[in-house]
């Protein structure tokens, strides 16, 4: 027994070791979330070209690693953080977490994304929430797909959708924002009763609306309406099996129906190496980053010379008009209004 | 100077608990008390939170308390049976109650829903037996579909636990009492359950911690209008930012496991029984009423469990991609796409991992986690067995890390170790935390009903303590130990939270690689989830088997 003690406590004490072992040569530590996506030569070019090694740390969803940053700002775990969100975005820059850059490549994207006059946050991707359709289902009830949020408390579209929790889900918080933006604020709450009268289904995130609720999707479930991403149905024709001729799934794109989702990145205050995130940081606004983006993470990159791939001219479709609230609005009023949905939906 | 052999013993017990307080100091009370340090702030918490304290503090005691219950309903019974009958499948049996402990819970989710959602197969048969409209089965979304979940889970922890010691009862007591008239209500009353009551107190505490703290079941399976504190915890830190309301919530949820853990304590040093070890060894079912018993709780076990878990390898190998516009044709085939599609990087990503290389990494995690959690936890167990003062003050408090908020620690971590995070050893330290618990739990109750006369006797005999630790104690704990290893196992398989905490995303583990398929859309991406899920199932059911078929050094001596 002694034996087994001393080895487990000579185990820990190499762990200990392992993990306080000096880094090798460069190392550049970008935090993300977890849906972060990038391809191999991609990254591999970068290193190559500036001698490094790129270490990644996925850090949970949107509000987690935002969360996580917030909480290590004073000694960063990383260099370069991406992932926030433009309803994120008021609440990192409030904290402080970014140091300015102003990247030379900034030039190349439209002022639309540009949300943080400081250039602490730079906008890399932007992607819309909106509901996605089963287009079999529809063709075989021969009922029209509905065209904007109102329809859907129309009597023949009851129990046909299934939402996020905005407490729990980016999505759905995105769907919660596009119905504030739209209806404004409190007359949202009225429209959410009248969804909840007319049979939403809530459940707590997208893959359990997309793999369980959904019927176009393979978890075949009830709903034929589901709270995604615009750039769903191309995931689904590139990821079918047997290929496909079309996408099985389509977006209502009417105006004001979508949400717009930025994701930007940032050089974290007191970076080890703030030279080097500053190359990140160009790389990944540049073209070959960022036509890379659509495939990775499908999403749209914002810089306007970068190509979109096949897939996604055709089958991703960008939103007419998305709606969008402006950061400082969504920060002072995030936590309200998913409590008043709360109330709502659930009484 | 020749010391004498208590004081070498005691000593030595002083050793195996100042390395698991070493232990649970430096990977949880440490950074457990740098959050509470950081968020702590009464000032900040209205009468609208505590409102919410007490909202939350009542349903998470409410939907624990029954789970607990109905786990113990259906535990007990299959305790017995794998302990006391040797049936036909009875090693597959069990093996198939083990498996759900350590599957994530969105594969669990998918498995229920396969048989029992709006479009699980039993309403789809319901529905068209008797020309319905609309499903008659209402599951998911219920109070029911958190505590059947929560009996799914934790069933196993009663069948090991209990079943542990129930195997180990002298049959010569029921003989004994038999004879003196007793009938077999009057024996389970009045002898089986007085000396199965340390085991039983022991599985309930941890399956109550299990349904007290649970997360990703109330979120996934009883939706948004059910909330665990756990569930608060994580909505108000990570969602909203309310720090102060998450710690202090972490807090309720520590005290009240504090509690749970205290009186658990007190409970089973007033319950404990020496018995004489002479294993009952199974037996054939000889009666009518024990066919019937055997035939009835192995049936409605199989169904529970295989129904769901069977959905998933079935899913994984079955396509039913609709043609388009022809919904009414789905085409159901069989298909090992998802299996080969496994092997294919299509995106090129930096994080794709081949699926033998996440299999690597949670089998390599789960080993040290063995390793680690064993090495610390038997020690300590054994210095726990013999009520001391100290040990009366140690013994609940190792039992906390399973009622700590996984989400909070998360965060305590962040400020604790910082860039040490990205270090890959630190996920089986986490591992190993969280399954010690387990580990003192199932093996400590085992050692204490050991009589001192058998150590005393060694003694007397000239064995040293090391000796008699490895002559009596060992082979009489060796099946706890097993069972032990196998918790261990499972919980370093299954983990997801804390192996997510901050992750390197090139070295997953087998639950993070079926993630990252489940939150991207597409046909391809669904079928590769479970087919994961259902190389996750096969490797943890060898891991399992492979674990118990194990002849440790000294097996043989009983």
């Amino acid at each position: 027994m002694k034996r087994m003690l001393s080895l487990s406590s000579l185990l820990l004490l190499l762990t200990l070791l392992a993990s306080c072992a000096p880094a090798g040569p460069a190392t550049l530590t970008v935090m993300t979330h977890d849906s972060f996506a990038v391809s191999e030569d991609v990254i591999a070019a970068f290193e190559q070209a500036n001698n490094v090694e790129v270490v990644f740390l996925a850090s949970g969803d949107t509000g987690e690693a935002l969360n996580k940053a917030i909480l290590s700002k004073k000694a960063p775990l990383a260099d370069v953080f991406y992932g926030v969100d433009n309803t994120f975005l008021s609440r990192a820059l409030e904290e402080e977490i970014f140091e300015p850059y102003e990247s030379p490549l900034l030039a190349a994207i439209p002022d639309e994304f540009e949300l943080d006059p400081t250039h602490r946050a730079l906008p890399v991707d932007f992607g819309d929430v909106c509901i996605n359709y089963d287009k079999a289902w529809f063709a075989e009830h021969s009922l029209p797909v509905p065209a904007a949020l109102d329809d859907l408390l129309k009597p023949e579209y009851a129990g046909l959708l299934v939402v996020e929790n905005p407490a729990t889900s980016s999505p759905g918080l995105a769907f919660l924002l596009a119905t504030v933006a739209q209806y404004g604020d409190p007359a949202y709450l009225d429209f959410w009763s009248a969804l909840r009268d007319n049979g939403v289904t809530v459940v707590d995130g997208w893959s359990t609306a997309y793999y369980t609720n959904f019927s176009a999707s393979s978890g075949r479930g009830p709903q034929p309406l589901v709270v995604s991403y615009a750039s769903s149905p191309a995931a689904e024709f590139i990821f079918a099996d047997p290929p496909l001729e079309e996408s099985p799934t389509a977006s209502i794109l009417g105006p004001g129906a979508c949400y717009r989702q930025i994701e930007f990145v940032g050089i974290l205050s007191g970076a080890k190496n703030r030279a080097l995130a500053e190359k990140f940081v160009d790389y990944m606004l540049d073209v070959p980053f960022q036509e890379d983006v659509p495939l990775q993470m499908f999403v749209y990159p914002v810089n306007s010379s970068a190509g979109l791939p096949d897939e996604f001219v055709r089958w991703a479709q960008a939103a007419e008009a998305p709606a969008s609230l402006d950061p400082a609005l969504i920060a002072a009023k995030r936590d309200e209004w998913i409590a008043r949905w709360t109330e709502t939906v659930f009484p | 100077m020749r010391r004498s052999p208590s004081r070498r013993g005691s000593a030595y017990a002083l050793t195996a608990l100042l390395v698991a307080g070493l232990f649970f100091g430096l990977f949880f009370f440490y950074p457990l008390a740098r959050i509470l340090l950081r968020g702590l702030d009464f000032s900040a918490l209205d009468s609208s939170a505590f409102l919410l304290t007490s909202h939350s503090l009542l349903f998470t005691f409410y939907q624990a308390l029954l789970s607990t219950l109905l786990t113990l309903a259906f535990g007990l019974p299959a305790a017995f049976l794998f302990a006391r009958f040797d049936f036909r499948g009875r090693g597959f049996l069990r093996l198939l109650t083990a498996i759900p402990f350590m599957l994530p819970t969105v594969v669990v989710a998918a498995g229920f829903n396969a048989w029992l959602g709006p479009r699980g197969w039993l309403n789809i048969v319901l529905m068209r037996l008797f020309g319905l409209d609309a499903p008659p089965v209402a599951f998911v979304g219920t109070l029911g579909a958190i505590l059947a979940a929560h009996v799914f889970y934790n069933m196993t922890i009663v069948i090991r636990l209990v079943g542990n010691v129930l195997a180990r009862l002298d049959p010569r007591l029921e003989q004994a009492a038999r004879s003196l008239g007793a009938d077999s209500r009057q024996v389970f009353w009045r002898l089986t359950l007085p000396l199965l009551l340390p085991s039983l107190l022991a599985a309930s505490l941890l399956v109550f911690l299990f349904d007290f703290t649970s997360f990703g079941v109330v979120l996934l399976l009883g939706g948004p209008q059910f909330a665990t504190l756990e569930v608060e915890i994580y909505l108000q830190a990570i969602q909203l930012f309310n720090l102060p309301l998450a710690v202090w919530l972490s807090l309720i949820q520590l005290l009240c496991t504090l509690l749970f853990s205290v009186a658990y304590t007190r409970l089973v040093t007033r319950a404990a029984v020496t018995v004489q070890p002479r294993p009952a060894p199974a037996h054939p079912p000889r009666t009518f009423t024990q066919r019937l018993f055997v035939l009835t709780s192995s049936f409605l076990l199989l169904a529970f469990y295989f129904l769901p878990l069977a959905s998933l390898p079935l899913r994984s190998l079955t396509r039913l991609e609709a043609d388009l516009g022809q919904r009414g044709q789905v085409r159901y085939g069989l298909t090992t796409d998802y299996y080969e599609e496994l092997f294919v990087n299509r995106r090129g990503s930096i994080f794709y991992v081949p699926p033998v290389q996440a299999l690597i990494n949670s089998l390599g995690y789960a080993s040290l986690t063995i390793l680690l959690s064993l090495g610390i936890g038997f020690p300590a167990a054994a210095a726990l067995a013999r009520p001391g003062r100290l040990t009366r003050l140690l013994d609940p408090l190792l039992i906390l890390p399973l009622g700590a908020s996984a989400v909070t620690l998360g965060l305590g971590y962040i400020l604790a170790f910082g860039r040490f995070l990205t270090s890959p050893w630190l996920v089986p330290l986490a591992h190993t935390m969280i399954a010690l618990p387990f580990v003192i739990r199932t093996i400590q109750p085992v050692l204490a009903s050991i009589p001192d006369r058998l150590r005393e006797a060694a003694a007397t005999l000239g064995a040293s303590p090391a000796e008699t630790r490895r002559r009596v104690d060992w082979p009489l704990a060796r099946r706890a130990v097993l069972s032990a290893g196998v918790f261990a196992f499972t919980v370093s398989l299954g983990e997801f939270g804390a192996t997510a905490l901050v992750s390197r995303p090139e070295y997953p583990t087998l639950p993070m690689a079926i993630y990252r398929f489940l939150s991207q859309p597409g046909g391809l991406n669904y079928g590769q989830a479970m087919a994961m899920a259902t190389v996750l199932m096969l490797v943890t059911g060898a891991g399992i088997l492979l674990i118990e078929k194990l002849r440790l050094p000294g097996a043989g001596e009983f």
